[in-house]
């Protein structure tokens, strides 16, 4: 290199430029420089927060859950409304989690919150329809900033295991839905089993029929097992595991049924927003029944290692324009990638399992 | 052939520019879209899955065309630590490129997830259902994604430095190519005087000495 003269300045400056210039773009687009934007860590932490103690192996959210499987039978009404081939005429294998919603996986069942229903239904095709669903119609927030405020303002005070009522007061002013959702909650029946509860799929999607035609959708289980609820007022008696042992010992004695009914959204319908239920007359299909046979905990059944993305769908259905599925979908992601690095931990329901060293070795 | 070629093979070339665009594409598209849960997220994944298999389709069909068809002797003034900085980064890009595709596939069967490259259809599990593979697939495929960033940002630098500085026909290589008027490189040895023989070597800013041969 001796014989080299030193390199010229101007083409040094170009190259150096040429570099800067994708570094920084590089920054941006990783969110690292420019306009702050919610990641799935953000709401990730917001849920641990509210949480209070860190929950390793766990959801973030819903974190205590029994496993599910059964299957889908379809009459083949669905069809009218969607290629998808579990709308088509049989029967389709199905499993799923039962969950009451809150991060701390030892949580008494006797609260006024989400009762749950996540389902993975395949089909022969190889396609995969997961489905994450709450007992409630609406949802208390649109969007991700909401529910990260929402998940901060909530988090029950440790003295009184109760929010900050001034905190709550703040939140609902900024967030009017958040009251729409509580006023619904309090007057709403809260399901005394997981078998007679209601599934609401939260978000709108779209349906796309065989003619090309789409439509936005919004779909639901019904139970056939008729309601009833629990007592509200002494909510604090209930023992800590009574709705996932009602179901284990419920599912023992038979299956539990559902009926998916798909309800087609009139026109000015809101699509865009969780916490807007449709009212009025709706055209609704019945497509098929849902049957439960099997609960299992979370240790032997199939559902602990899996994320029921509900943006994973079947041709046949997709997203509409509501921004929470990206944001549901973003942050069970996140979830799942902490909790998958942590290693699993025994289950509520599963805690009597874990004590059995000879039922451990056959949950793996 | 019985003589290395001057530039790398026609075909080549543009599959390393497609290329090109797309890996730098999927970095942008990968970093943004673990950035955020806005409507963006869903759209980028969509996105994210099919040129990733793109990308892995085309290295392995570049990889043969390139070892069957060879590169261009480097200059034979470049000092060795360089040669050897040119040989190991190429190997590494080779290799980010087929890794980070395999990674996320095998990622996303490790996580229990569906491979679905667009509407119906979905690439069959190349890993099994393992939550801790998964985490440890998942984080390699961001730290890959990282240094595979920093690797072409120094292949590109570099790539410029032959071009506008040592004007020394190596861009040019996977560019244009060498113009056919030129004429015949010498034979032999790993010395190639190259900066006399081109037109630009008046350049005052070219170093125009001849390499020595015990450089």
């Amino acid at each position: 290199m001796s014989t080299r003269k030193p390199a010229p300045p101007g083409p040094l400056l170009v190259i150096g430029g040429i570099a800067a210039v994708l570094v920084l773009a590089f920054l941006w687009a990783a969110g690292w420089i420019g306009p702050r934007r919610i990641s799935g860590g953000d709401v990730t932490r917001a849920l641990e927060y509210n949480t209070g103690k860190p929950q390793p192996g766990f959801r973030r959210a819903h974190a205590k859950g029994l496993c599910l499987s059964g299957s889908f039978t379809a009459n083949g009404a669905g069809s009218e409304v969607s290629t998808a081939q579990a709308f088509e005429p049989g029967t389709y294998p199905v499993i799923g989690r039962f969950s009451v919603a809150g991060g701390n996986p030892l949580a008494t069942d006797g609260r006024n919150v989400f009762h749950s229903m996540a389902l993975l239904l395949n089909t022969p095709d190889g396609q995969e329809w997961r489905m994450a669903m709450d007992h409630t119609p609406i949802f208390p927030v649109s969007n991700a900033a909401g529910f990260i405020a929402l998940q901060r303002a909530s988090r029950p005070d440790p003295a009184t295991g109760k929010p900050d009522p001034a905190r709550m007061k703040a939140l609902i002013a900024e967030y009017p839905s958040v009251k729409a959702f509580q006023d619904y909650l309090a007057k709403a029946v809260l399901p005394s089993s997981f078998a007679n509860a209601t599934y609401y799929a939260i978000n709108a999607f779209t349906m796309t029929d065989d003619t090309g035609q789409t439509r936005v959708v919004r779909w639901q289980f019904n139970p056939e097992t008729p309601l009833s609820g629990l007592d509200k007022a002494h909510l604090d008696s209930l023992p800590r595991d009574a709705l996932f042992l009602e179901m284990i010992a419920r599912t023992a004695r038979g299956p539990s049924r559902w009926h998916l009914i798909l309800t087609i959204a009139n026109p000015g319908d809101r699509t865009d927003s969780a916490t807007v239920a449709w009212s009025g007359a709706h055209r609704t299909i019945d497509a098929g029944v849902l049957t439960v046979d099997k609960v299992m905990p979370e240790e032997v059944g199939a559902c602990r290692d899996l994320n029921f993305d509900p943006t994973i769908l079947p041709t046949g259905i997709g997203l509409s324009d509501d921004p929470l599925l990206a944001a549901r979908s973003k942050v069970y992601s996140s979830s799942f990638q902490r909790r998958a690095g942590e290693g699993p931990h025994p289950s509520a329901v599963g805690g009597d399992l874990a004590k059995d060293p000879a039922d451990k070795e056959s949950a793996r | 052939m019985n003589r290395p070629p001057r530039d790398f093979h026609p075909l080549l070339r543009v599959v390393h520019w497609l290329m090109a665009a797309m890996v730098l594409a999927m970095l942008f598209i990968g970093v943004g879209m673990v950035s955020t849960t806005g409507p963006a997220y869903t759209k980028l994944l969509e996105l994210h899955r099919p040129v990733g298999i793109a990308i892995l389709i085309l290295v392995l069909l570049r990889l043969p065309l390139r070892l069957a068809t060879g590169s261009p002797p480097l200059p034979g003034d470049l000092p060795p630590m360089q040669v050897l900085a040119a040989k190991g980064s190429h190997v590494l890009l080779y290799a980010s490129m087929a890794a980070m595709p395999l990674i996320g596939w095998a990622m996303l069967a490790a996580g229990g997830y569906p491979v679905e490259l667009f509407s119906g259809l979905i690439l069959p599990p190349i890993a099994p259902h393992d939550l801790r593979l998964y985490a440890m697939l998942r984080q390699a495929h961001t730290v890959i994604a990282v240094l595979f960033f920093a690797l072409i940002l120094a292949h590109l630098c570099a790539a410029l430095f032959h071009g506008l500085v040592r004007k020394d026909g190596v861009l040019r290589s996977m560019t244009v190519g060498t113009p056919p008027s030129q004429p015949e490189l010498p034979q032999g040895g790993g010395e190639v005087p190259h900066f006399d023989l081109y037109p630009h070597a008046d350049d005052p800013e070219v170093p125009a000495t001849q390499p020595k041969a015990d450089e």
